[in-house]
């Protein structure tokens, strides 16, 4: 078994009391241990505290109590280790051209111009975007605006990609073609990604694995099921059904609590 | 030498025309109803004049056009239009100046926010003029008292105009510059300010308006020049021609500027998605 990598040990999450009355708990007892390379999706029902997850990870909120830790190391905020890919496209710089966004990291790193256009160039052919680098984000569609947004949290060479629900703003067609190519581009970068989808099919065609998080106030990871259906996967695929119904059943299992 | 430029000049020419009719077809709808409408207004405003008031009551347009030849030959007119316009921008360029960079500090800096907030919300209620006596006693009656009271009547539009941008930047941009890499001073720099510029930019235009304003109040109460001076000076005279003079002069000046500031932003500063 890999060494774990990233791992989230007895996270809960609160916001803050207001007027004194204590606010309820979004995450408590949140556990996770994600081996490097992996492509990780959280499954869980809407206002189960996904994104929370997603935002403590990438160090944008402290938790209230736990630590999470990045190869042994604890993340106390955002870093370049951890990239987000958020789900929607205001994310974007829309002052600056799409190679101009595409190499914002290596801009702040330092680089000179001509180095980090070179790299940024490579990474928007990565995502099929060659000849597009002179364009400002509104005049991209928004299939394009999100293979941006990968590009440019590659272009920074993260250990883990974190992403949000990257393509739930997106028509189906558009959708289904990231998705296969987002498992090229996992495939050629050897990165981590941890991926957030309420998407039950969208998991099984991406994940290594997939942890379906309880209902929330106070959700944690319920079971984790791994995916062992050959890639490249198709929804037509002998046990992607079987799969899809399952974890159907257990998401269901959990809004069936409310009732 | 004609011989040497002739097919040149028509070579030009012939790129030139179509362009040309490219562009005139453009004119055709919008810019003549343009055209028209000043025009019709031309003629209403003769047509009134003339017809219901005496000519020192409300002067047509042929008696401001005459008046107005005759200021323009004598240099009258330039002299107080150069003036009032040089104060204008110079209010105007310094108080954006400083305005927009305060204002993104404190829209950026909880603290700094906390000490200027009430300033700022209590001095944008007191208008320019309240300050014109204690600015002159203080400043003198010459050019500073008048630039300085322009300065503060642009500075808090652009001030609350970009604190209000910075408040609207997408929570998501400063998160992403985050984990790309920018410590805060960079994001401030790479993400804050052109983000914000949209709203600076706007912030100045209304201020342009605004400045024009308070030009002419300040120059009637204070000072032996400028348009607000010819004005108000004039009514001594009975010259009604000679303030109708200073009332097209403001405004096409107002005009004139706005749609210069306008094409610069368009020019320079479309990536940033100017408010139009």
């Amino acid at each position: 078994m890999a060494q774990d990598f990233l791992v989230a040990r007895d996270v809960s999450y609160r916001y803050a009391a207001r007027r004194g009355v204590q606010a309820p708990e979004v995450l408590s007892n949140f556990e996770v241990a994600l081996t490097e390379g992996e492509f990780f999706c959280l499954l869980g029902p809407s206002g189960c505290g996904k994104t929370t997850v997603l935002n403590l990870m990438a160090g944008f909120l402290p938790p209230t109590s736990g630590t999470i830790t990045l190869a042994g190391q604890p993340i106390v905020g955002p870093g370049i280790d951890r990239t987000v890919v958020f789900q929607s496209d205001d994310a974007l710089f829309t002052w600056l051209r799409t190679i101009d966004n595409v190499a914002f990291g290596l801009r702040m790193r330092g680089l000179p111009a001509e180095r980090r256009h070179a790299i940024a160039r490579e990474y928007l052919h990565l995502v099929h975007l060659d000849g597009q680098e002179n364009k400002y984000p509104n005049e991209l569609s928004g299939g394009m605006k999100q293979r941006v947004q990968i590009a440019r949290v590659l272009a920074t060479d993260p250990k883990i990609l974190l992403m949000d629900e990257p393509f739930g703003a997106l028509d189906a067609q558009t959708r289904s073609r990231l998705q296969d190519e987002l498992v090229e581009i996992w495939r050629k970068t050897n990165k981590t990604i941890v991926f957030i989808t309420h998407d039950i099919a969208e998991a099984i065609l991406l994940a290594d694995r997939i942890g379906v998080m309880t209902k929330g106030p106070g959700s944690r990871l319920g079971v984790i099921i791994p995916v062992d259906l050959p890639r490249p996967r198709r929804r037509g695929h002998p046990g992607f059904g079987e799969m899809w119904e399952h974890l159907n059943a257990i998401i269901e299992g959990e809004e069936g609590d409310e009732t | 030498m004609t011989e040497v430029s002739g097919p040149r000049n028509a070579a030009d020419t012939m790129a030139v025309a179509p362009r040309l009719a490219n562009l005139l077809g453009k004119l055709k709808t919008e810019h003549l109803i343009y055209a028209a409408s000043i025009i019709g207004m031309v003629v209403l405003w003769h047509v009134v004049a003339t017809t219901f008031f005496k000519p020192q009551f409300f002067p047509g347009p042929l008696a401001v056009l005459a008046t107005g030849t005759e200021m323009v030959a004598s240099g009258e007119l330039f002299e107080h239009v150069s003036i009032s316009l040089q104060r204008i921008l110079l209010g105007f360029l310094i108080g954006s100046a400083v305005a927009a960079p305060a204002g993104l500090v404190m829209g950026s800096v909880p603290v700094v926010r906390a000490i200027f907030d009430p300033y700022a919300q209590f001095f944008r209620f007191v208008p320019s003029l309240a300050w014109l006596t204690p600015v002159v006693i203080w400043f003198g009656i010459g050019e500073t008292s008048k630039v300085l009271i322009i300065v503060y009547t642009t500075v808090f539009i652009v001030l609350i105009n970009t604190m209000v941008g910075v408040s609207h930047i997408a929570e998501n941009k400063l998160r992403a510059a985050a984990c790309l890499g920018a410590t805060p001073f960079k994001s401030f720099l790479h993400v804050t300010l052109p983000a914000t510029l949209p709203f600076i930019l706007t912030g100045m235009r209304l201020a342009m308006g605004n400045s024009f304003a308070t030009v002419v109040a300040a120059e009637m109460i204070a000072a032996d020049s400028g348009l607000g001076f010819l004005i108000f000076n004039s009514r001594l005279w009975m010259a009604t021609d000679k303030i109708f003079i200073g009332i097209v002069c403001l405004g096409t000046l107002g005009l004139i500027t706005d749609r210069f500031f306008r094409y610069l932003v368009v020019r320079f500063a479309h990536q940033y998605g100017p408010i139009e």
